[in-house]
C-alpha cells in the first residue's frame, strides 16, 4: 500500500482535524466514495452525511458534516464544510433533541434552508456518536 | 484666585472616575482583540482551502452567472461594515467616508446606488442624512458569528441574482476596515460580485506556490459535474468573503476602540496632573492669604494699642 494520506477536515470557523489516514468514507451526491491512499484527483460535491476517517493504527474518526466538498489532489485530502463536528466533541441526547426538535419546525413547514442544514448535521451527528459507542462496546 | 479650591478639587476627582472608566475600557477591549484575532486565524484554513477549490474548478473555465460581469452597471450595492458602539476612535466615521466616496464615484458612472449597513454607527449616520437603507444588521459588530455571514451573503447573492429590471443589481461593493497592525487600520473597498476568480484574497504566495504545484498540473474529477461543482463553491465562496471582511472589520474595530481608548486614558492623566497643581496652587494661595490677613489684623491692634 503507498503511504498514508494527509487529511484535514475543514469547518468554517476552524480547523476541526488533521492527521494521516489509510481510508476516508465520505457520502457526494453521487454516493459513497472510499478514497485510498494514490487516489486521483477529485473535487466532489457531499451531502449533509458521516465521514469516517480510518487512521495508519485501524482506528476510526467519525465526523458529521454539513455537505460541502471533498478535495484530492496529490496525497492530500481535504474535507471542507460550513459545518463540521468530531463525533467524540457531540453529546448523543443534544443532537437527539436537536433532531426532534428541528423535525418538528420542518413539520410545520416553514423551515429555513439552514434550519434543514441543522436538521441533517443533527443526524449525522446521532449516526457517527452511535458508531463510536458501538464500536466501544464491541472491545 | 481663578477657581476655588473646592472646585478644583471637585474636578480632578471627576477627571480621575472618568480615567478609571476609559482604562477599564482599553483593557476590555485589548482582551478581547486576542479573541477577534484567533477568530479570524481560525477562519484561514477554510478560506485558503476554498480559493483553492475554486481556483481549480475555475481552471476548467465554466461560466456562472456570479461570475458574469455587466459592460456598463445600472445598479450597485454598496455593503458598509462599522461599529454598534461608538468611543473606538474613528474607525466607524472612516469606513462611512470611503463608502460616501465610492457611492459618489458610482454615481458618476451613471450607476444606482443601493447601500446596505451593518453596525449602528453607519445605520444611524445614514438615517439622519434620509438616505434609504435597502438593508441593516446591527447588534453583530463586536463578535460576529458564521451565521451572520450566511444572513447577509444569502440576502446580498438573491439580490445579485434578481433581474435590474425587477430591483435587482449588477455588481455588489463591500466597504470593510482591514486590520493591518494593531497601529494601523484601514478602510477598503473590495467588489464581491461579480466574483473575480483571478483574485485570491487572503492568500499568500506560499499558498499560490501550492495551487500551482498540486492544481494546475493535474486533471481533475467533478462530482456530479463542474458545473453543479461551481455552483455550490460559488455560494460557500460568497459567504467566506462576507464572514472574512466581519471578522477583519471586529478586530479592527476592537483595535481602535483599544487605541482611542488609551489615548482618553493618558489625557485623563495629564489633566489630573494639571487640576493638582492648580489645587496646590490655591491652597498655598489660601494659606498665604489667611497669614497676611493674621499679620494685618495684628499689626493694626498693635498700631491702636500704641495710640492710647
Amino acid at each position: 500500500m503507498a503511504d498514508a494520506m494527509r487529511i484535514d477536515v475543514v469547518a468554517a470557523n476552524r480547523l476541526v482535524w488533521e492527521g494521516d489516514g489509510v481510508n476516508v468514507i465520505v457520502r457526494t451526491t453521487e454516493g459513497d466514495i472510499g478514497i485510498l491512499p494514490g487516489h486521483e484527483p477529485v473535487l466532489a460535491a457531499l451531502v449533509p452525511c458521516v465521514a469516517t476517517i480510518v487512521t495508519p493504527d485501524g482506528k476510526q474518526e467519525v465526523f458529521a458534516l454539513d455537505g460541502g466538498f471533498v478535495l484530492v489532489a496529490g496525497n492530500r485530502v481535504s474535507l471542507l464544510a460550513q459545518y463540521a463536528t468530531r463525533s467524540a466533541e457531540v453529546s448523543l441526547e443534544e443532537a437527539r433533541k436537536n433532531v426532534s426538535e428541528l423535525e418538528r419546525i420542518i413539520d410545520t413547514g416553514d423551515a429555513t434552508v439552514d434550519q434543514v442544514h441543522r436538521l441533517h448535521l443533527a443526524q449525522a451527528q446521532v449516526k457517527a456518536a452511535q458508531m463510536t459507542a458501538g464500536a466501544d462496546y464491541g472491545h | 484666585m481663578p477657581a476655588s479650591l473646592r472646585e478644583l478639587r471637585q474636578r480632578r476627582n471627576s477627571v480621575t472616575a472618568t480615567q478609571k472608566i476609559t482604562r477599564a475600557m482599553e483593557l476590555i477591549a485589548a482582551s478581547r482583540i486576542i479573541k477577534a484575532d484567533r477568530a479570524a486565524r481560525a477562519a484561514l484554513p477554510y478560506t485558503s482551502l476554498l480559493n483553492r477549490a475554486v481556483a481549480t474548478v475555475a481552471g476548467s473555465a465554466v461560466d456562472h452567472p456570479l461570475t458574469t460581469e455587466v459592460d456598463s452597471p445600472r445598479r450597485a450595492a454598496v455593503v458598509l461594515f462599522t461599529s454598534d458602539r461608538g468611543l473606538a476612535g474613528a474607525y466607524s466615521s472612516n469606513a462611512i467616508k470611503v463608502s460616501l466616496q465610492l457611492t459618489e464615484r458610482l454615481r458618476q458612472q451613471g450607476c444606482e446606488v443601493v447601500p446596505y449597513v451593518v453596525g449602528n454607527k453607519g445605520i444611524g449616520y445614514l438615517k439622519f442624512r434620509k438616505v434609504e437603507l435597502a438593508g441593516q444588521w446591527h447588534g453583530i459588530s463586536d463578535t460576529p458569528t458564521y451565521e451572520d455571514a450566511t444572513d447577509i451573503a444569502d440576502t446580498l447573492v438573491q439580490k445579485f441574482l434578481t433581474d435590474v429590471a425587477d430591483g435587482g443589481v449588477d455588481e455588489i461593493y463591500c466597504v470593510y476596515t482591514r486590520m493591518k497592525s494593531m497601529l494601523v487600520q484601514e478602510p477598503r473597498v473590495r467588489r464581491v460580485l461579480p466574483i473575480e476568480v483571478v483574485e485570491e484574497g487572503g492568500n499568500t504566495p506560499a499558498n499560490a506556490a501550492a495551487i500551482d504545484q498540486e492544481g494546475s498540473g493535474l486533471q481533475f474529477d467533478f462530482e456530479p459535474d463542474a458545473e453543479s461543482v461551481l455552483d455550490t463553491l460559488l455560494s460557500l465562496y460568497v459567504r467566506n468573503r462576507i464572514w472574512f471582511y466581519l471578522l477583519e472589520s471586529a478586530a479592527s474595530q476592537l483595535a481602535s476602540q483599544q487605541r482611542a481608548m488609551k489615548s482618553a486614558t493618558d489625557n485623563a492623566q495629564q489633566l489630573i496632573e494639571r487640576l493638582t497643581r492648580e489645587a496646590n496652587q490655591a491652597r498655598q494661595a489660601e494659606i498665604t492669604q489667611e497669614i497676611s490677613e493674621i499679620v494685618g489684623g495684628a499689626g493694626a491692634l498693635a498700631d491702636l494699642a500704641k495710640e492710647e
